[in-house]
């Protein structure tokens, strides 16, 4: 059944609304062209039955209250044109690392370094999944089912179904430099499901870097395995035109003593949703997740999601989320956070800070802060702010001779500084800094 | 060098008079303090020279060297030379204090038609301001004003001032919170830069200020307007007797 037909078919809700959603669920898919998978066929088996038990969201769903799922229902995306002077991404060019290209979520070894380095072992799904049986078998799939519960989230499920490439690594060791993924783009219609699988074992230590724009939709998962002691630095900072509809999900598993920093920022984008679901299993271990998102609503839609989920399972165990959105002329953000702190996890130490600085008064943020806590010793905080440029900061620069433009852009990374703060790496961190500030200062003139 | 006549203002978002006619002309070279009880619209007069919205001017007017200066945004009048230290200097986390102050000092340039200082030459000149007042490197790579004392903070206005050298300094309220010696760093930082071309107009409740930065004129303020004018001794009758007599006396 075609797009179309879904879309105008009249029908009373009461009756047809399941077969409409299931309808429309079959041609989402029937668009695709699905991998039979070869270590991943079980998995893929039991996401698709997952999926088909789950269906689509819809604007009712509560997780979906806030961001509109139809974008992502549509059979397939609107294409989009392919910017000819879109640099690749400067970002991360000049350091140390191993880069593995994808053109429309599919692994272009040409493109691409020699994928071997000490510490690590890096393969990509799609080649994996022909040659038989893999490590990633035990993990592909696996952390996104575990994560279904107890909220649902159908389009990762989707995506273990759909995804065609992405890249597996194994961690043994603490390799020489980050590994950097990079997306490209070639075909104006690409439906992009790219899935990676990280696992970081005991002791272990690994830098994931992954930049690029991905498709005129995608929807990503990345399922990392963190052992006692390891650790996952994870940056990302995707490229978006101004049309791109795009979804990313993290599934971690963080077992004890190990440590998850993630950072993602966020610039364009029409509608664009990360999800976060962190599983702290081991005692003493960190979970660090932060964003920064900056939208301007005058150059197309701009609606960014972030919704986070931590679950605390351990003892002793600290998480920390920091989330900042920087909106202008009808720019939207959204912020669902929760932390769940289980039965036994005692002394855990939750953080969640979301804050959305708003330039005008055209745009908005609606934050949802939730913390569950079954634990009697645990220090939890959730805070959310909605807030203009502090006209008293402003003043002082502008006192000082800063002018007026400048000044906002020195305020607005101000703003910004909490999440990027949650970059270990200066040299990286400096470098996603100087990004801002070269898209602030041009935003700026517009 | 600062002409004010017969100034008017009042709030912008409530229909309240702050300042009431006041004038006063400070002359290139000279150091005057203003002093006054608290209300009397001391701050005021100094955002409202300087810029800061909110204000509305219902009467009268300012100039810096023959220009209008309320006609100006806040970068233009800091680039035509006048500059305000904050009573209560801003934080302002995520930004280095470095990369804040080369930018003031560059775009203060660039208005004026002057060349940009080069990295180097701009690290030279703030190194040696710097350890004048005894701000070490630490303090210049930190964040603006954050997680400085009220001292350091006060001294790291001064630094502001030397490096961007304008002509006019409006100081508010600098003495605030500072202890004896951080007063004395502060003033000596002051007093490096007087010269004839330079004018100061120090607002301070306390006398105590200018015993370190000697005025050439104090001005006694009170309900929106200067309601006398005299030498230093001004000051010290204020310390002596408060501001009750001098107020009555001058009706």
């Amino acid at each position: 059944m075609s797009e179309t037909a879904v879309q105008t078919k009249e029908v009373t809700p009461q009756v047809s609304g399941a077969s409409k959603a299931a309808d429309a669920l079959e041609a989402r898919l029937g668009a695709l062209s699905l991998p039979a998978g070869g270590f991943t066929a079980g998995a893929r088996a039991e996401a698709l039955a997952r999926l088909r038990d789950m269906g689509l969201p819809g604007p009712r769903d509560e997780y979906w209250r806030y961001t509109d799922p139809r974008a992502f229902n549509t059979a397939r995306p609107a294409p989009l044109a392919i910017e000819e002077n879109a640099p690749d991404s400067p970002l991360f060019a000049d350091i140390d690392k191993l880069t593995l290209v994808f053109v429309d979520g599919e692994f272009d070894a040409e493109a691409s370094d020699d994928l071997s380095l000490d510490g690590i072992v890096i393969d990509t799904l799609a080649q994996a999944d022909a040659a038989g049986d893999h490590w990633a078998r035990d993990l592909y799939g696996v952390l996104e089912a575990s994560g279904q519960s107890p909220v649902k989230r159908p389009f990762a499920a989707l995506n273990t179904v759909a995804a065609r490439d992405g890249v597996l690594i194994h961690v043994t060791g603490k390799p020489s430099k980050p590994v950097h993924v990079i997306h490209r783009r070639a075909d104006e219609a690409a439906d992009v499901n790219w899935h990676h699988v990280v696992r970081v074992e005991t002791g272990a230590e690994l830098t994931l870097l992954e930049t690029g724009m991905v498709g005129a939709r995608s929807n990503g998962v990345l399922e990392a395995d963190l052992a006692k002691g390891a650790k996952l630095h994870h940056i990302t900072s995707k490229r978006a035109g101004h049309q791109t509809v795009g979804l990313s999900h993290i599934f971690a598993r963080v077992e004890a003593e190990a440590q998850l920093k993630a950072f993602a920022l966020s610039v364009n984008g029409t509608v664009m949703r990360h999800e976060g679901v962190i599983d702290i299993v081991g005692d003493d271990a960190v979970a660090h997740i932060a964003a920064a998102a900056l939208g301007d609503g005058n150059v197309g839609r701009f609606h960014h999601d972030d919704t986070v989920f931590i679950t605390h399972a351990a003892e002793r165990c600290e998480s920390r989320q920091v989330f900042k959105k920087v909106l202008k002329n009808g720019a939207e953000g959204v912020f669902q956070g929760k932390i769940l702190v289980k039965p036994g996890a005692q002394k855990t130490d939750g953080y969640q800070i979301s804050q959305a600085l708003l330039l005008d008064e055209a745009s908005q943020f609606l934050a949802k802060p939730e913390l569950e806590i079954y634990a009697d010793d645990v220090k939890c905080s959730h805070g959310s702010t909605t807030g203009a440029i502090d006209e008293t900061a402003l003043f002082y620069l502008r006192s000082r001779g800063v002018p007026y433009e400048r000044a906002i852009v020195f305020l607005v990374l101000s703003f910004l500084a909490d999440a990027l703060e949650e970059i270990e790496d200066e040299v990286l961190r400096e470098q996603i800094n100087d990004r801002l500030e070269a898209w602030l200062t041009r935003r700026a003139k517009q | 060098m600062l002409k004010i006549d017969n100034l008017h203002v009042k709030l912008e978002e409530e229909d309240k008079q702050i300042l009431k006619g006041l004038s006063l002309e400070v002359p290139a070279g000279e150091v005057h303090a203003i002093m006054g009880p608290n209300g009397s619209g001391k701050s005021t007069l100094s955002y409202v020279l300087s810029g800061r919205d909110g204000y509305e001017v219902t009467e009268g007017g300012a100039t810096l060297e023959g220009e209008d200066l309320l006609d100006m945004d806040p970068e233009e009048r800091a680039a035509a030379g006048l500059f305000l230290a904050f009573q209560y200097p801003v934080e302002i986390p995520g930004v280095g204090n470095m990369t804040f102050l080369r930018t003031a000092v560059n775009a203060q340039r660039k208005a004026r038609g002057e060349e940009e200082l080069s990295s180097g030459e701009f690290l030279k000149l703030v190194r040696a301001k710097a350890k004048d007042l005894q701000i070490d490197a630490e303090m210049l790579k930190r964040p603006v004003n954050v997680g400085f004392s009220g001292g350091e903070k006060k001294r790291n206005e001064i630094l502001q001032m030397a490096m961007l050298e304008p002509r006019m300094c409006i100081m508010d309220e600098t003495d605030s919170g500072l202890d004896v010696d951080a007063m004395r760093l502060v003033s000596d930082g002051v007093n490096a830069l007087r010269d004839a071309g330079r004018s100061f107009l120090v607002i301070t409740h306390y006398q105590r200020l200018l015993n370190h930065i000697k005025p050439d004129v104090v001005h006694i303020m009170s309900n929106g307007r200067i309601v006398k004018s005299g030498g230093p001794e001004l000051a010290l009758q204020v310390e002596e007797e408060g501001y009750g007599d001098l107020l009555a006396e001058a009706g």
